[in-house]
């Protein structure tokens, strides 16, 4: 895509869990996208399609068990070039917090109920910084600040149960950035929050990367917070990407029939009030196995005895950022809504104009 | 904006701004910060009391209006005074035999209670209301320390297994094999038999049996806290810790353990009415402590099977004793569990 090399270079990921007894399960097959500095990476995709997997995966806290990692995830660092999938859990531990960070989706489990604010925060300090006392204290603090809490010093002796759920994803974030990280994984970080809070921490999240020169991968289900934040875009089903492409392009002219149902199932602000919404039918279970054909298939409008005679080969457009994995691709399918297309962005305007 | 409109600055004063918070602040961070700050202060001040009451202060308050709660308060509470001020309350001394003259057991002859001895007298001559008080402090003593004993001893076997089992990989879960096995082998036999064992292994004294009671407790308490720790580890805060890079024995002393314990200090209340039973029972078995000088409510009922007919309320007292002690803390525990347990919260 970029023609800088970029920071993180995920080549032909696969997670299989189960063997042994089980029957197994391709969770992840096969999926390759670069993250690159200070820009936002989308993974889009229903429940169950390996969003989640794949960052577990890349974050090397999948459990070591009955799980089979395949591919590469190559991470370019200071210090040389790294491949995340093989690293030591040593090293990993390392490297997690102080070079990649996660923050997940419900900020309300994903901290410690007994213990203070301030001490969940200045623990990543002390263990990736070194900072002590009350050095890691005043950082703490100023962390707080950055990712937007008013009175921080109070906030720090609080429990996470005082906050909002907005605060807490703020405080989270704050865990996060900590050491700026160089790159971030955001697994749905804005799916149990309310919608207004949702935009302030889209907004808190592209601001951070934009100054920090982060990479971000940002993982959801929700195509707005997709249009309104990421730079490129990788459509998964059934644990692979079955279209990437940079935002404009993908929301104008989606190929995939499953792009194309995503877009199609969202209300849209410029159609006529009363026109029925086209859900996609089936679930994301009623699918066939990719060396058979396309998984996607027996849900597909479109669907051909082509799309069953083994896996659909990614194609790639004449413009060459554009790919899908199809064998009958929709043409100038009218389903993005405009007013979201032509918006430059659908938060963090505000500062812009300001 | 970003902002959350619940906070206030109590200085009023604009915290430090982006520049000298040093990671890197620009202008435009800057001036969010300082729009934060403006609106924080216009906010105003906010009632503290009000906000998000903590699980314990949430318990307390339903403890509070549980009749259960507070009938095994009042026993407990009264227990623990006379067995903390004994030798103010005992009339006299428990082991003079002041009225030996009186009580011929032999002869079937007893004292039952009078204006001098409210409880009347044993089959010594002593008085009987005296004994009990002492005993009381007896019986809080091997209560208290048996399960102190349990508690320690379990904790650390089960937070050990518990933290293994959850965080230590292949190496954890064979640790956690180990020690869970020999707890399941302690599970396996009656806990008084296992009392029993004890004591005879290490004679009749005070210690065994506060040992043996204790010993018999770890089990539960090892079981109860590595479940609690190995549920506890699946939760989304240790993966975001983990997430974070923090490192293993942090996650299990700071993020699991004081998670886990709220179950563990429930059943502490309960063992001390087992452990009261179990105390009795070592010392009417004749595995208690063997000094006469240190009336125990155990012994004395054991003492007092020998004149079951001729006088039974001498056994009566200490069995009612050892009853209303043990109903009392089990009355408290299980009412703390169910204040704690949020299942059955409304």
């Amino acid at each position: 895509m970029g023609s800088s090399t970029p920071l993180l270079a995920v080549e032909e990921l696969s997670v299989v869990f189960g063997g042994r007894g089980s029957d197994e399960v391709r969770a992840v097959d096969g999926v390759s996208f670069t993250l690159e500095e200070g820009k936002v990476t989308g993974l889009v995709g229903e429940s169950g399609c390996g969003k989640s997997v794949t960052s577990l995966a890349l974050m090397g806290l999948l459990p070591p068990r009955g799980v089979r990692v395949g591919g590469s995830a190559l991470l370019n660092l200071p210090e040389g070039e790294v491949d995340l999938l093989k690293l030591s859990p040593k090293r990993m531990r390392d490297l997690r917090g102080s070079r990649l960070a996660m923050i997940f989706q419900d900020p309300l489990s994903s901290l410690n109920p007994v213990v203070p604010i301030g001490r969940q925060v200045t623990e990543i300090l002390n263990r990736h910084r070194g900072m002590r006392g009350s050095a890691a204290e005043k950082e703490a603090a100023d962390l707080l600040q950055r990712v937007g809490i008013p009175d921080p010093e109070r906030r720090l002796k609080e429990y996470p149960h005082q906050l909002s759920g907005g605060m807490r994803q703020r405080a989270l974030i704050a865990m996060a950035v900590a050491c700026r990280p160089r790159v971030m994984i955001a697994d749905e970080p804005t799916t149990a929050l309310d919608v207004t809070i949702q935009a302030q921490i889209l907004e808190l999240l592209k601001d951070l990367v934009t100054e920090e020169g982060t990479a971000l991968l940002m993982i959801t289900h929700d195509l707005g917070v997709v249009a309104g934040l990421c730079d490129d875009i990788n459509v998964l089903y059934a644990g692979r990407a079955v279209e990437t492409a940079p935002r404009a392009p993908l929301f104008a002219g989606p190929t995939h029939p499953y792009t194309v149902g995503l877009l199609g199932s969202i209300p849209r602000l410029d159609a006529p009030r009363g026109e029925p919404l086209t859900p996609i039918r089936g679930s994301v279970n009623d699918n066939i196995a990719w060396h058979d054909g396309c998984a996607f298939a027996p849900r597909c409008d479109h669907y051909t005895l082509e799309c069953l005679e083994g896996p659909p080969a990614l194609v790639h457009t004449d413009d060459g950022v554009h790919a899908y994995r199809c064998v009958n691709p929709v043409r100038h399918a009218d389903v993005a809504d405009r007013a979201v297309l032509e918006s430059p962005s659908v938060v963090g305007d505000e500062e812009e104009s300001a | 904006m970003p902002t959350t409109p619940s906070a206030h600055n109590p200085e009023g004063s604009p915290v430090p701004d982006a520049e000298s918070a040093g990671t890197g602040g620009t202008a435009l961070l800057g001036r969010k910060a300082a729009k934060i700050d403006r609106l924080a202060e216009l906010m105003g001040p906010r009632d503290e009391g009000t906000h998000g009451a903590g699980i314990w202060r949430t318990a307390f308050s339903r403890l509070r209006r549980s009749p259960m709660a507070i009938t095994g308060a009042i026993i407990v509470a009264g227990f623990v005074v006379v067995a903390l001020f004994a030798p103010l309350l005992a009339p006299y001394a428990p082991t003079a035999q002041t009225w030996g003259d009186e009580v011929f057991p032999n002869q079937n002859i007893f004292v039952g209670p009078r204006a001098e001895n409210w409880l009347g007298l044993d089959n010594l001559g002593r008085d009987q209301f005296s004994r009990m008080v002492i005993g009381a402090r007896q019986t809080l003593l091997v209560g208290v320390v048996a399960t102190l004993v349990g508690f320690g001893v379990g904790a650390l076997l089960g937070g050990t297994a518990g933290a293994a089992a959850t965080l230590g990989g292949r190496w954890g879960r064979t640790i956690d094999n180990a020690i869970m096995r020999v707890i399941d082998m302690m599970l396996a036999l009656p806990t008084l038999l296992l009392a029993v064992t004890v004591a005879a292994l290490i004679g009749p004294s005070l210690t065994t049996v506060m040992l043996a009671v204790g010993i018999a407790q770890v089990p539960i308490f090892a079981r109860l806290l590595r479940g609690a720790m190995i549920s506890q580890g699946n939760r989304d805060y240790v993966l975001a810790a983990r997430a974070l890079g923090v490192r293993k024995h942090k996650i299990a002393l700071t993020h699991i353990l004081p998670n886990s314990l709220g179950p563990v200090i429930v059943q502490s209340t309960l063992t001390l009415a087992t452990a009261i039973i179990d105390a009795a029972a070592l010392s009417y078995l004749g595995l208690g402590n063997p000094d006469p000088s240190f009336p125990e409510w155990g012994t004395m009922l054991a003492d007092a099977q020998r004149f079951l007919s001729s006088a039974p309320q001498l056994a009566v007292y200490p069995a009612l004793a050892i009853i209303v002690t043990a109903l009392g803390f089990t009355l408290l525990g299980e009412a703390m569990r169910e204040a704690l347990d949020p299942k059955l919260r409304k």
